[in-house]
């Protein structure tokens, strides 16, 4: 009770004794996180405060130890791609780079409520991929074979176990895309998308990281060939390592440095309806009909679908895609007729060529991207700014990441990871 | 619902049109590169704002043509080259 003052000042940590202490004594929380004032120079700067800058942050004051860090965003934390994405976890991909990659990522995930002192609402689920031909089955017995080898638990299975697993799903063969069978994925899973940020935001901030939402960088220092700076809209800041982690506006940013990327900007959309009672334990996904489905903690169904067909900044969502939304949901689950949509809207996808990221150096010194995240980026947060502290602070690339380089381009040294979203693109 | 000039058919509806992108002037693949050969096929301009971009009408007239649109709000204008060949 004596250092109560104290606790105020700095994040206070979560347990359940802290919470009867507070409910007692009536005092109010501490922010989960401070602002401060923008000094004139950071060791790290960070563009992007979604929960690839923020994990980066994070791990780079918990693993390495360099605290002098900043984490700059345009709008609020957490408003781009992490706040838009549908939350899905797992890690049963189609090359073993990817596999071992978003595996990692899933075992961060699993232990980061303990981490980060904040509930992530990790919800292990369990992910369907369903099948509605042969060439698609075939590929999932090939992601299956691939993923037993890397020790991901995951298995082809037919359609009545997928009927044992969701009953509301319709395997009869009296549709236009019968269910031949799906990729089952027991560790695959939904998180909470928010509580992420936040708690890596409050976890980075603790250890002495500046968070600056409403920064807007508008210009990006080199001289030499090395950065050496940056310009926001408060301020300059002078840096000897900044990071890219802007997603769907990568491109911007780095045109700002000079650096060209292979990245193309293109929205997804998705939409929530409206609460009811828990039906759907299991995530479910349907590559033929582009859509996926979760239900959340709080009951509302969460849908997602395959990027626009057109590349675009706009996030304004579109009522063709509401449409083929509802068609092909009904597809699948027919009893969900009578469900209202709530809500849709759309985040930006940074997508690349071969539909894998692009982490690491440029040829700017000291400008690294962590781009390129298309419809994959959000699940594999953790593992990207474990993967990215350890470039900054070792100034060597990670083994796990050394395939995702941006050079691979210009070597023809493409990755072809199609099992990277789940849906079509 | 998005409407895209066609020069032939005039205004009709995006998804109608398949999205091939934006333009770039191709090498020569004789005189070409690796490098060059690989900037062309990979890096992208990506802009936020007014782009030209070619389209194909491919449930229309089954021709290619170039647009103007801002990628930021999705308005559209013909682009002043549109129906000829694009850069």
């Amino acid at each position: 009770m004596t250092d109560l003052r104290k606790r105020r000042a700095g994040p206070a940590r979560y347990s359940g004794l802290a919470l009867l202490r507070h409910g007692v004594v009536g005092d109010p929380w501490p922010a989960a996180w401070r602002t401060h004032e923008l000094k004139a120079s950071y060791d790290v700067v960070i563009i992007g405060g979604g929960i690839h800058g923020l994990a980066t942050a994070y791990y780079l004051a918990r693993n390495h130890g360099i605290t002098d860090v900043a984490v700059l965003d345009k709008g609020y934390l957490g408003g781009g791609g992490s706040g838009r994405n549908t939350a899905i976890l797992r890690s049963n991909y189609l090359t073993p780079e990817g596999v071992r990659f978003y595996d990692r990522s899933l075992e961060l995930y699993q232990g980061l409520a303990a981490d980060l002192n904040f509930n992530v609402m990790f919800s292990r689920r369990g992910h369907l991929t369903l099948a509605h031909s042969d060439a698609s089955l075939r590929t999932m017995r090939w992601r299956a074979e691939v993923n037993k080898v890397s020790g991901v638990d995951s298995e082809v299975i037919g359609p009545d176990d997928v009927k044992r697993i969701v009953p509301h799903m319709d395997t009869s063969e009296q549709v236009r895309y019968p269910i031949l069978g799906a990729l089952y994925h027991p560790p695959g899973g939904i998180v909470r998308h928010d509580a992420v940020v936040w708690g890596y935001a409050r976890a980075a901030d603790s250890r002495g990281v500046h968070l600056h939402q409403d920064t807007e960088v508008t210009a990006i220092d080199v001289a030499a060939g090395r950065v050496t700076g940056v310009r926001t809209t408060r301020g300059d800041i002078a840096a000897p390592v900044v990071i890219n982690a802007t997603a769907g506006w990568a491109t911007l940013v780095a045109d700002m440095a000079g650096v060209r990327l292979p990245v193309q900007t293109f929205p997804l959309q998705a939409a929530v309806t409206e609460p009811v009672k828990p039906f759907l334990r299991t995530v479910v996904v349907s590559g033929t009909l582009h859509v996926y489905v979760s239900q959340t903690a709080r009951g509302e169904l969460v849908f997602g679908a395959s990027v626009d067909p057109f590349a675009s900044y706009s996030t304004r969502g579109s009522l063709e895609f509401t449409e083929g939304l509802a068609g092909h949901v009904l597809q699948l689950m027919p009893s969900l007729a009578k469900l209202r949509l709530l809500r849709q809207w759309a985040g930006l996808c940074d997508m690349t060529p071969d539909f894998a990221p692009i982490m690491g150096p440029t040829d700017v010194d000291g400008f690294l991207v962590d781009v390129g995240w298309g419809t994959y980026g959000f699940k594999a947060g953790p593992v990207a700014g474990e993967a990215m502290a350890e470039s900054v602070a070792t100034g060597r690339t990670p083994q796990l990441i050394s395939s995702f380089g941006l050079d691979r381009f210009a070597h023809g040294r493409l990755l072809g990871e199609k099992g990277a979203a789940a849906v079509g693109h | 619902m998005i409407l895209l000039p066609c020069p032939w058919c005039g205004l009709r509806d995006a998804a109608e049109f398949g999205y091939v992108g934006e333009t770039g002037a191709r090498p020569d693949p004789r005189a070409t590169n690796k490098k060059e050969w690989r900037d062309y096929l990979y890096l992208r301009r990506n802009r936020a704002g007014w782009t030209v971009e070619r389209w194909y009408h491919q449930m229309g007239c089954r021709r290619y043509l170039l647009v103007e649109r801002d990628t930021t709000t999705n308005e559209v204008r013909p682009a002043p080259t549109a129906g000829e060949r694009a850069p």
